[in-house]
């Protein structure tokens, strides 16, 4: 028992930034734009994060400044992929590749060194509700941050006339700019908003999830979020839970090495990335199935005008 | 009187890189009048209209609203004045229900309150006779429907000017009539109408007065009323160029083509489905298929192509099924295609005409051994550009840089060259200058003429009647019968434009 | 104001400019960083750009690393002209490494002129597998190919170390994750005698020469092209969308698989980890840079190799970090991206527009 919720506590950590990162994503995707410079802003998230705390002392600085980094990079991205109206998929992947440089190289003189990351704060009376009190309500407060941003984005699509908006310029933002909304503001917006959700997410990595910097810390996550987003078919409740399956797969290896199950490190650490693929196959061998709710403008450069 | 005066645009300019769209265009529209806007395709008539409703700015010119000189930045402002559009392509969002898309463009206080607003739609489409549920949603609405979505959602809006772009051209005969009385209703109520069409006669019967554009200038104000459509149409199109084409009786021969029990199933959820077309063609006629768009057109042309291959049913060309054969081998057997969207399908935008030609025509020699040979391509190309009189300086003009009409006549030329057997056309004057669309009528003749089949799908009733020797309707994925065009009256393909014919229960009826 | 308006023809000066323009703002850029981290910008500049190449082994060493990215550009060039969006050529890259092992190894008692074609062709083949599998994936069950391509670099990552690690791992390599050395008979010979330079070269030019034939002269790299830019103009021509999607796949895979096939036979001559700094990746750049075209990637090629080398020299003579290549790289695709709008675009100044009379509107509106 103990064993289990063990291993679900761990299942939520593990989840976590996925979560937080595919967060942002959905929404950037739901405005019709498709950002595949997750991996590059997670990445500078998690440098600017760890390098912030580690000089101010304060993991609360940390993390802004990792949202701060964040936002910067995806800047980066709407000024080509919106006001220029580049090739999405090149100017994710220059994000991507940029990101990565550009964190190695200002991260080289912190590799090595190490800071108290952030702790467990128990939630009063919903940290002693049994086996889900350990596992969602005694974790550390980004986990907690990561509920919210949940339950906002997930209120915000179904509810608020700005998540009305977002769906419809996603859907067709040549209707949109007739109806006279601002289509590039909020794309730039949602933009914005999933670069600092990557940002982040790559403070979560490195200052609660694993406190230290190392280059190309985040081994793959940006992208399976990216997986993720289309996993959920673009509704936040899927989200979730193929975050946390994500999670699972992503400790699998160390539970089942927990139980001295020999088998090599390296194969199982394939599997997030065969699950990932899995799960791709599994959502899109039917096209239709997917068509409901898929942004139709995802991907397509729009200019108003043009 | 300048009360009476709504709007008046005075020597409106508008340029675009390499084009001059406005050029000095005055236009007054009075309190209450119904107002044709007239001309060709590219005569200036929608950047005039996205002028006045704020989408571009004129580069010179004064616009003044109910007397007073206004500036139009953006389409929020001109709803706010009380100016409502109804683009031809509506600006509406499939996924979202209809109140959803009436409270986007609402001020967010009017929005608010959801329930008041569904009220407010309920009683507005009814006051006008346009029955409308606020709660379903667009993706299942049919052409018709979204269209009066398009303008309950502007007289919502207290709208003192409604502007209609080519509000006809997607509506069945009946459909028109209930809309002709809806904006007659509007007209006695002080809302006057900007109204633009190229169909002359609907103009006639419901315009109080008109301003004919071309190439940017205006050719001349009339009351339509009282001229006759052929004098509309040459203020339209000048002098020198022909407005119509003589058709001479088709002399129809042995049967071509024999489509039995075609049906396919569409795998998105917002497509249509073919169920059970039949269909013969003979040698040396031409069929028209009436229809509203989204009623089956695209898959009937493409299980005709060979782009769904998917489907039931068996379509057999002199004795060959052909319905499980790839495009190219269709092609090889004399089926030649020209798909409604010129640029992206039937050509690629980028590309020259000579590449295009080889999109097609590569089995006219002009691969050998795998590798293309260039000299030929270019001789093809410019053989159509030549007989088919394409305006370009040359084979190397990318496919996007001709005007529609030079650029369908090159398609058709294409298609005609390679001396086809059956030629399926898909609207191929939607959007063409009034010259083009003539020579290309008489290239759809001349091949008739020589003995292909041709196969005409269009919403322009004008040109089914004109050219057509059976025609039929496409309803829902079902076609109607088909009827000798002579003894068929416009009322009754209205009826099987809108699924009233047997075989099966009627899918919607039209309110 | 700034307004960017779209040309009413797409500049062909600037298609080509583009790539010139990046690449000094990338120099510019680094200029800066230079000045900002308190080193001498021009000696910097030297030791990135000039140094490198200033022998005979600095400009072999340019062509060891030009080879493997030439290669895999070639194969990408194909894939992306068709828009299949493969990032996967690190995976073919790296499975190509790990199939010509596997098969030198098995051959290293052998010897004889076939064992290194044999070794070459395993390679070759293990990439194509690999790039079977995305094709498959997005053929037939409508999968991204970019996710996937990009789940199969990871994957073949692992597998690679994971036989390192275990099975393909020297006995008497004193614990090292590394395979025994081949036999010479399953190794590249040189190009130039005397320096490390080997035949990848000659493959990565001959990719080259096969790529401007496929797109100049015939009818299959047309149809290539046709899907690329429109989609349903392919559909509707019956150009077998899908044959084409695996053909380019396929020659992604192959070529990929031939350059990491190279590698370990080539200057490494053992199955290392680190067999690849990153070539998969950096050949997306390569393609980019330059311009999908045969002799624009031959040149692209070797700018982007002297930034692997560039870094190294930077790091031994004045110890900056060796990420300042990712990060060169990915300047350089950034601003190629930008300056790439410029094609479609330009900038003009927003003429004198007429004058706002907002006062006028307010009381329009409550009029009307």
């Amino acid at each position: 028992m103990e064993l289990i919720v063990n291993v679900l506590a761990a299942t939520v950590v593990a989840g976590t930034p996925l979560l937080l990162v595919a967060l942002g994503e959905l929404i950037c995707e739901r405005s019709g734009v498709l950002n595949l410079g997750q991996e590059g802003m997670m990445l500078m998230g998690a440098v600017a994060g760890f390098a912030a705390a580690l000089s101010s002392g304060s993991l609360l600085v940390g993390v802004v400044a990792a949202i701060v980094a964040g936002i910067g990079m995806s800047l980066l991205f709407a000024f080509m992929a919106v006001t220029l109206a580049a090739n999405q998929y090149a100017a994710g992947l220059a994000l991507t590749i940029f990101g990565t440089g550009l964190s190695a190289f200002l991260g080289a003189g912190f590799v090595g060194s190490s800071i108290e990351g952030f702790s467990r704060v128990a939630i009063p009376l919903l940290s002693d509700i049994p086996v889900l009190g350990r596992v969602f309500f005694d974790q550390d407060p980004l986990v907690y941050v990561s509920f919210i941003a949940f339950a906002g984005v997930a209120l915000f699509l179904r509810y608020s006339r700005a998540g009305l908006l977002l769906r419809a310029i996603g859907e067709d933002p040549e209707a949109a700019n007739a109806n006279g909304l601002q289509v590039l503001l909020v794309r730039y917006l949602a933009v914005a908003f999933g670069g600092a959700m990557a940002g982040l997410a790559g403070a979560y990595l490195s200052l609660a999830y694993t406190p230290l910097w190392t280059e190309n810390m985040t081994a793959g996550r940006g992208w399976i979020a990216l997986a993720l987003v289309v996993f959920a078919t673009w509704r936040p409740e899927r989200l979730i839970l193929g975050a946390y399956l994500f999670g699972a797969a992503s400790i699998l290896h160390l539970v089942l090495q927990g139980l001295g199950w020999k088998s090599s490190t390296e194969l199982l650490a394939m599997l997030p990335y065969l699950v990932t693929i899995l799960m791709l196959v599994l959502l899109s061998w039917n096209p239709a199935r997917t068509r409901l709710n898929t942004p139709l403008s995802l991907g397509q450069p729009y200019r108003p005008g043009c | 009187m300048t009360s009476a005066i709504r709007l008046k645009l005075e020597n409106i300019v508008k340029e675009y890189p390499g084009c001059r769209a406005n050029d000095g265009i005055d236009l007054t529209v009075g309190a209450g009048e119904i107002h044709a806007l007239l001309g060709e395709n590219g005569a200036g008539k929608s950047t005039l209209m996205k002028v006045i409703y704020g989408v571009i700015q004129p580069d010179q010119g004064r616009i003044v609203w109910n007397g007073h000189e206004v500036r139009v930045d953006n389409p929020a402002q001109a709803r706010r004045m009380g100016i409502g559009m109804v683009f031809q392509h509506f600006s509406l969002f499939e996924t979202l229900t209809v109140a959803e898309n009436i409270a986007l463009s609402l001020p967010p206080d009017e929005a608010r309150n959801r329930a008041r607003l569904n009220q407010r739609i309920r009683e507005v489409s009814e006051r006008y006779g346009m029955a409308l549920d606020p709660r379903r949603y667009v993706s299942t609405l049919s052409v018709g429907e979204r269209q009066r979505v398009e303008i309950v959602r502007c007289l919502i809006q207290e709208t003192t000017l409604l502007i209609l772009d080519e509000p006809t051209s997607v509506l069945t005969p009946q459909e028109v009539s209930t809309l002709f009385a809806t904006l007659r209703k509007l007209s006695k109520e002080g809302c006057s109408i900007l109204f633009i069409s190229h169909k002359l006669e609907e103009v006639r019967s419901l315009c109080h007065t008109a301003t004919v554009l071309r190439q940017g200038r205006v050719s001349g104000d009339c009351q339509p009323a009282d001229i006759s459509a052929n004098d509309i149409a040459r203020l339209m199109v000048g002098d020198d160029t022909p407005i119509s084409t003589q058709v001479t009786a088709a002399e129809p021969g042995a049967t071509l083509i024999e489509i039995r029990g075609l049906g396919w199933k569409s795998k998105d959820p917002f497509g249509t489905s073919l169920s059970n077309v039949n269909l013969d063609l003979h040698k040396g006629e031409i069929v028209g298929i009436a229809g509203v768009a989204g009623n089956g057109q695209d898959e009937l042309l493409k299980a005709l192509s060979g782009e769904i291959r998917t489907g039931t049913g068996t379509i057999t060309l002199d004795g060959v099924n052909i319905a499980n054969l790839f495009p190219d081998q269709r092609r090889k057997l004399g089926v030649a295609i020209v798909p409604e969207e010129r640029l992206g399908r039937g050509a690629v935008p980028d590309m020259s005409l000579a590449d295009n030609a080889l999109l097609t025509a590569s089995g006219e020699g002009l691969v050998s051994r795998g590798l293309v040979r260039s000299g030929r391509v270019r001789e093809f190309s410019r053989e159509v550009i030549r007989r088919f009189g394409v305006r370009c300086t040359g084979e190397n003009n990318t496919a996007g840089s001709l005007s529609g009409g030079n650029l369908q006549k090159y398609i058709i030329g294409r298609e005609a060259l390679q001396n086809p057997r059956l030629l399926v056309a898909s609207h191929p004057t939607w959007g063409v200058d009034v010259g083009s669309a003539v020579a290309i009528h008489e290239s759809l003749v001349r091949l008739r003429d020589e003995g292909a089949s041709i196969l005409l799908i269009s919403e322009d009733l004008d040109e089914l009647y004109q050219l057509c020797n059976r025609l039929g309707a496409l309803c829902d994925g079902r076609l109607s019968p088909l009827a000798p065009t002579s003894e068929l009256n416009i009322e009754q393909l209205g009826q099987w434009m809108a699924g009233e014919f047997e075989s099966g229960e009627v899918a919607h009826a039209v309110a | 104001m700034l307004l960017l308006e779209r040309r009413p023809v797409p500049s062909s000066l600037m298609r080509w400019a583009s790539p010139l323009l990046a690449l000094v703002l990338t120099i510019i850029t680094g200029f800066v960083l230079f000045l900002v981290m308190g080193k001498d910008p021009v000696e910097g500049l030297k030791f990135f750009f000039i140094t490198p190449v200033s022998d005979l082994s600095g400009l072999s060493e340019l062509g060891l690393k030009m080879a493997p990215l030439l290669l895999c550009a070639a194969g990408l060039t194909v894939c992306y002209r068709a828009r299949v969006w493969n990032i996967g050529a690190e995976g073919h890259f790296l499975m190509g490494a790990l199939g010509a092992s596997v098969m030198a190894i098995q051959l290293s008692e052998s010897s004889g002129f076939w064992v290194l074609p044999l070794v070459l062709l395993t390679g070759v083949l293990a990439g194509m597998v690999w790039a079977a599998i995305a094709a498959g994936l997005k053929t037939h069950l409508h999968c991204n190919e970019i996710l996937t391509t990009i789940m199969l670099n990871y994957i073949a990552l692992n597998l690679l170390l994971f036989t390192v690690h275990g099975p393909l791992k020297d006995p008497f390599g004193f614990g090292f994750p590394q395979s025994v050395m081949f036999s010479d008979s399953a190794l590249l010979p040189a190009l130039i005698p005397g320096t490390r330079l080997h035949l990848g070269l000659a493959f990565g030019l001959l990719a080259a020469v096969a790529v401007w034939v496929l797109f100049a002269r015939s009818f299959i790299g047309f149809q290539l092209n046709v899907v690329g830019q429109d989609h349903r103009a392919a559909e509707f021509a019956g150009f077998g969308v899908r044959r084409l999607t695996w053909f380019a796949f396929l020659i992604g895979g192959a070529t990929a698989g031939l350059a990491g096939a190279s590698e370990v036979t080539g200057p490494i001559g053992q199955l290392v980890p680190q067999v690849s700094p990153g070539y998969g990746y950096t050949a997306i750049i390569v393609v980019f840079l330059g311009r999908m075209n045969a002799l624009g990637i031959v040149a692209a090629s070797a700018l982007l190799a002297l930034t692997f080398i560039g870094g190294e020299m930077l790091q031994i003579a004045m110890h900056m970090p060796k990420a300042v290549t990712g990060l060169f790289q990915g300047l350089l695709l950034f601003y190629l991206l930008t300056c790439d709008a410029f094609i479609h675009y330009r900038i003009r100044r927003r003429k004198a527009a007429l004058q706002p009379l907002s006062a006028a509107v307010t009381t329009a509106s409550q009029e009307a």
